[in-house]
């Protein structure tokens, strides 16, 4: 399910499926997306942030079109606890590599993978230094 | 930072120069000035022969200077920088001095410490480099210097991030009476037709916007650049309701100087000249590194 932002309209609550995985996706040359997602994330409940919410980056191809300071992002992946991923879209190789990376954390977090849950994404963000 | 010799350096003022940062020359001596001016000519004519040259049929004859301009430098252990010029000698009176400059190309250093530390003995930091003139020119002079010196230039974009904290420095510069608007240009992204927005600031405004941003003068952080950024934006919306943090920064004009996302500057006040170069300076040794 594709939103442009958060939160989803109410009306269509008791249609919609549970909610396994949230991807915010932040295109690195609008600032508007990055206070898109920052403003979306308050909608969130904190449940989601045990492993079920990550931060996609889009547009990393070309850093002479940077409009967002990356140590914000990395803030947010910090402060929210949670993934930060980077990709090209117009790139079909990792589009597609993207997508797949995705696709495998959605089966972490509804559960389909035995032994796995989307809480061990939580320890796989902690930095080595702090160890 | 004050020039000591505003005069030397006014000439550099008001012209639009194009940004490339060139890596770490090998075996460049301050010393050789007139001899690489003498090669460089000479390079020069074999092109044209070789038909490369800018205008074919005419007896063109290119004078090439280089020298030094010691008062461009952050501290006593940059590289003072180098000029290079072209001027054309009109053929018809070979007597006659007058000579029109066609070409100038500038390398320079100004506060680069972090370059030259890591740089062997053997190797001269100069990596911002500025041309204005055709880009023929240019290209035959950078393969000269690409040749003889081992080393490599590159065109120096700067991105909407880079301009926006040269639009917060710049307008928290002091300036004198009738300093002119601040101007900035955003490119809106994903439309058939292109689209230009020009968003322009009184001086004074935008100065007492950055004052209330600004916690300790002198310095800045990229959070009091996002607030005073947010600030014109907000604004912006209010009237014109356009997200311009939607869209791509790619020009910003002060009184202090411009700058586009092309790699293109335009110095306009000798008393900011070395600070200005202090961050490109950083910026060329980012992308070289």
């Amino acid at each position: 399910h594709l939103a442009t932002s958060l939160p989803l309209p109410s009306e269509r609550d008791h249609l919609r499926p549970r909610i396994d995985l949230i991807a915010f996706m932040i295109d690195i040359k609008s600032k508007y997306s990055l206070k898109n997602v920052e403003a979306s994330l308050d909608h969130v409940d904190a449940s989601f942030f045990l492993g079920k919410v990550c931060f996609l980056v889009t547009g990393v191809g070309r850093v002479n079109n940077c409009s967002v300071d990356m140590n914000a992002i990395w803030k947010l992946g910090e402060v929210y606890c949670s993934p930060v991923l980077f990709c090209e879209l117009e790139l079909e190789g990792i589009r597609v590599a993207t997508a797949q990376r995705l696709l495998r954390m959605l089966q972490i977090c509804a559960g389909h993978i035995p032994g796995v849950s989307a809480l061990s994404f939580g320890s796989l963000m902690r930095n080595s230094a702090d160890d | 930072q004050e020039s000591a010799y505003p005069q030397r350096t006014a000439f550099l003022l008001r012209k639009q120069w194009t940004l490339y940062s060139v890596t770490p020359l090998y075996r460049f001596s301050n010393a050789h000035l007139r001899d690489y001016a003498r090669l460089l000519s000479a390079f020069i004519a074999a092109e044209k022969q070789k038909g490369l040259a800018v205008e074919i049929g005419v007896e063109l004859d290119i004078k090439v200077a280089v020298s030094s301009l010691p008062d461009l430098k952050g501290s006593d252990r940059d590289q003072a920088a180098i000029l290079v010029q072209l001027s054309l000698r009109s053929p018809a009176s070979p007597k006659n001095s007058e000579e029109k400059l066609i070409w100038s190309g500038w390398f320079c250093c100004v506060s680069g410490d972090d370059l030259s530390d890591n740089v062997p003995e053997d190797f001269t930091c100069l990596p911002l480099f500025l041309a204005n003139g055709a880009e023929s020119y240019t290209s035959i002079v950078g393969s000269w210097f690409q040749k003889t010196f081992d080393c490599c230039f590159r065109r120096l974009a700067l991105s909407p991030l880079n301009l926006s904290w040269m639009a917060a420095m710049w307008t928290g510069c002091k300036v004198d009476k009738t300093a002119s608007a601040m101007e900035l240009v955003f490119s809106v992204p994903c439309l058939p037709h292109p689209l230009d927005i020009s968003y322009a600031i009184h001086p004074e405004d935008a100065k007492a916007l950055w004052d209330t941003v600004q916690k300790t003068p002198g310095e800045i952080t990229q959070e009091e650049v996002d607030v005073f950024m947010d600030c014109l934006y907000s604004h912006f919306h209010r009237h014109f309701k356009i997200h311009l943090s939607a869209t791509k920064l790619v020009k910003v004009s002060t009184a202090i100087a411009s700058a586009h996302c092309d790699g293109i500057i335009k110095f306009l006040q000798s008393q900011y000249l070395t600070g200005v170069l202090m961050l490109l300076t950083e910026l060329a040794i980012s992308q070289i590194q």
